[in-house]
């Protein structure tokens, strides 16, 4: 009587194949860094080869500076991406069930969404001068816009069986917000907190070009002005591998029992 | 005594317009305590609207609806929260009950009830489309209920689907009796669940006939008396051509 997408057993095979596929994949880019490296196409200070990677990595590790610079990066993503969340979802929330306010905000909404956050630089600057701060005015600049935009389509998108059925069985106020509207917007918000967690980690690596004495983006601007490319490398594998592994980390919230149902129909 | 005779729901004189569109004409109804009465008419002719009305979703332009006790609504579907398990649905039903072991012993009597027991920890998109309808249906029952309001709440399931729900309703309502007002374009349903069908004329909607069907339920859908009072509803639609009666 239940539904059931395909038998699991063929799944668990497909999925175990695509994993070793990927695999393979990342194997054979490695495998064409070492070839090019190997033909001394490019000078090495130009094309660092895997080995110069792997010993800048030891370098960095020991000193301790790829570790503070990775906590650095992460505390500032954390804050600037908490506080535009924390902010954006109630806005957008608000936002969603008011057609006036919508109408009168969105374009505005809009403009700062569509405006790149490092154009923010100058006044990040100025404003909060050096250190963290100037780096988590840029983060909530650029995720809180998208944030606030998607709750807000999320909840002007919601069927409106749902808050018959809710006013059937007196929900108002509060209740209504956190038992019904809440809830029947999660899966996508959970989808924009995924975007909007991309677009942070992408920002925060210009942000740390200007303005921070730590930090990933840093650790990369510090090995350009050393040419050490080796360096920057290294700091870009961290970089990728951290943005998938926290994406990894919000990709478990879908797997929500409360929330599976908005992407599984 | 007195109380079990009165009416639950009376509609005096009820018209309803959407701007220049009328709706319902001077439309009068009494709905007796437990008692099943379903409304039939052409598509688009209004029946959404009157149930709007009755539930208090919308307020007639003119007329009065007296309502006594708390009306719920089964609706045609997709009226589960999906976010919540069949369990914290039906829980929704409950949620005036203050005492939790009282509610929990409630939710599994009306599980039990709609025979889905094993499926309480099942979230609604993983059931079927008559399952969903059940837990509605237990939902509905829950608590302090007392007016059932159903729109079309079978007609999105398959045929057999819809036999087996005609069937649980009428089982579920000989153990837990409410006053039913359902509204349908099957005539089959009406003939098997009604005790009293109510036919509504085109747009502007108003009662075109009164028939009162008085065979105890459950009824099988091929029982004469069952056949007879189609034919009674579709010469009432104008629909039965074989008697000669022509639209």
């Amino acid at each position: 009587m239940t539904r059931q997408s395909s038998p699991p057993s063929t799944q668990k095979v497909s999925s175990r194949l695509g994993r070793f596929s990927s695999i393979l994949v990342l194997l054979g880019l490695i495998l064409l860094w070492y070839g090019i490296s190997a033909l001394n196409l490019f000078p090495a200070y130009a094309f660092p080869s895997p080995a110069s990677v792997l010993v800048s990595f030891q370098e960095e590790l020991t000193a301790g500076r790829l570790l503070n610079d990775i906590v650095a990066s992460l505390w500032r993503v954390a804050i600037g991406f908490v506080l535009a969340v924390g902010l954006g979802v109630p806005i957008g929330l608000w936002l969603g069930q008011h057609l006036q306010a919508r109408q009168a905000l969105v374009p505005m909404l809009n403009f700062f969404r569509f405006l790149s956050p490092l154009a923010w630089i100058p006044f990040a600057i100025l404003w909060f001068h050096i250190g963290d701060k100037p780096a988590i005015f840029l983060i909530f600049m650029a995720t809180f816009f998208p944030m606030t935009l998607a709750t807000m389509v999320a909840v002007a998108s919601i069927p409106s069986i749902y808050f018959r059925v809710a006013k059937d069985y007196n929900y108002s106020g509060i209740e209504l917000l956190t038992q019904v509207t809440f809830p029947a917007v999660l899966p996508q918000v959970i989808t924009a907190l995924r975007m909007s967690y991309g677009i942070a980690w992408v920002v925060i690596v210009a942000a740390e070009m200007v303005g921070c004495q730590d930090g990933l983006g840093y650790g990369i601007w510090e090995a350009r002005n050393g040419l050490r490319l080796d360096s920057a490398v290294c700091y870009m594998i961290v970089i990728g591998s951290l943005g998938m592994g926290i994406d990894r980390l919000f990709a478990e919230l879908t797997k929500l029992p409360a929330v599976r149902w908005g992407y599984e129909r | 005594m007195n109380d079990k005779q009165a009416s639950k729901l009376v509609v005096d004189q009820v018209s309803h317009r959407y701007g220049e569109v009328a709706v319902l004409e001077n439309l009068t109804l009494e709905v007796k305590v437990n008692e099943v009465v379903m409304l039939v008419g052409p598509s688009g002719c209004g029946k959404t609207t009157l149930l709007d009305l009755l539930s208090g979703h919308m307020a007639p332009v003119s007329g009065k609806i007296t309502r006594q006790g708390t009306a719920r609504t089964v609706y045609q579907q997709d009226g589960l929260f999906p976010w919540l398990t069949v369990w914290e649905n039906v829980g929704i039903g409950l949620r005036s009950v203050p005492d939790p072991k009282q509610r929990d012993d409630e939710i599994a009597e009306l599980l039990e009830l709609v025979n889905l027991t094993s499926f309480k920890n099942h979230y609604p998109h993983q059931l079927s489309g008559g399952m969903r309808q059940r837990a509605e249906l237990a939902r509905v029952l829950a608590g302090d209920s007392d007016i059932l309001l159903m729109d079309e709440p079978f007609s999105a399931l398959d045929y057999q689907a819809r036999l087996t729900m005609r069937r649980e309703l009428a089982r579920v309502l000989q153990k837990r009796p409410r006053t039913v007002v359902f509204v349908t374009h099957d005539i089959e349903e009406a003939a098997q669940l009604a005790d009293r069908v109510l036919i509504l004329s085109k747009r502007p909607a108003t009662i075109c006939q009164e028939l009162p069907i008085t065979i105890p339920r459950p009824r099988g859908l091929a029982d004469d008396e069952v056949v007879e009072a189609m034919r009674m509803i579709l010469r009432a639609l104008g629909l039965n051509n074989t008697d000669g009666v022509t639209v």
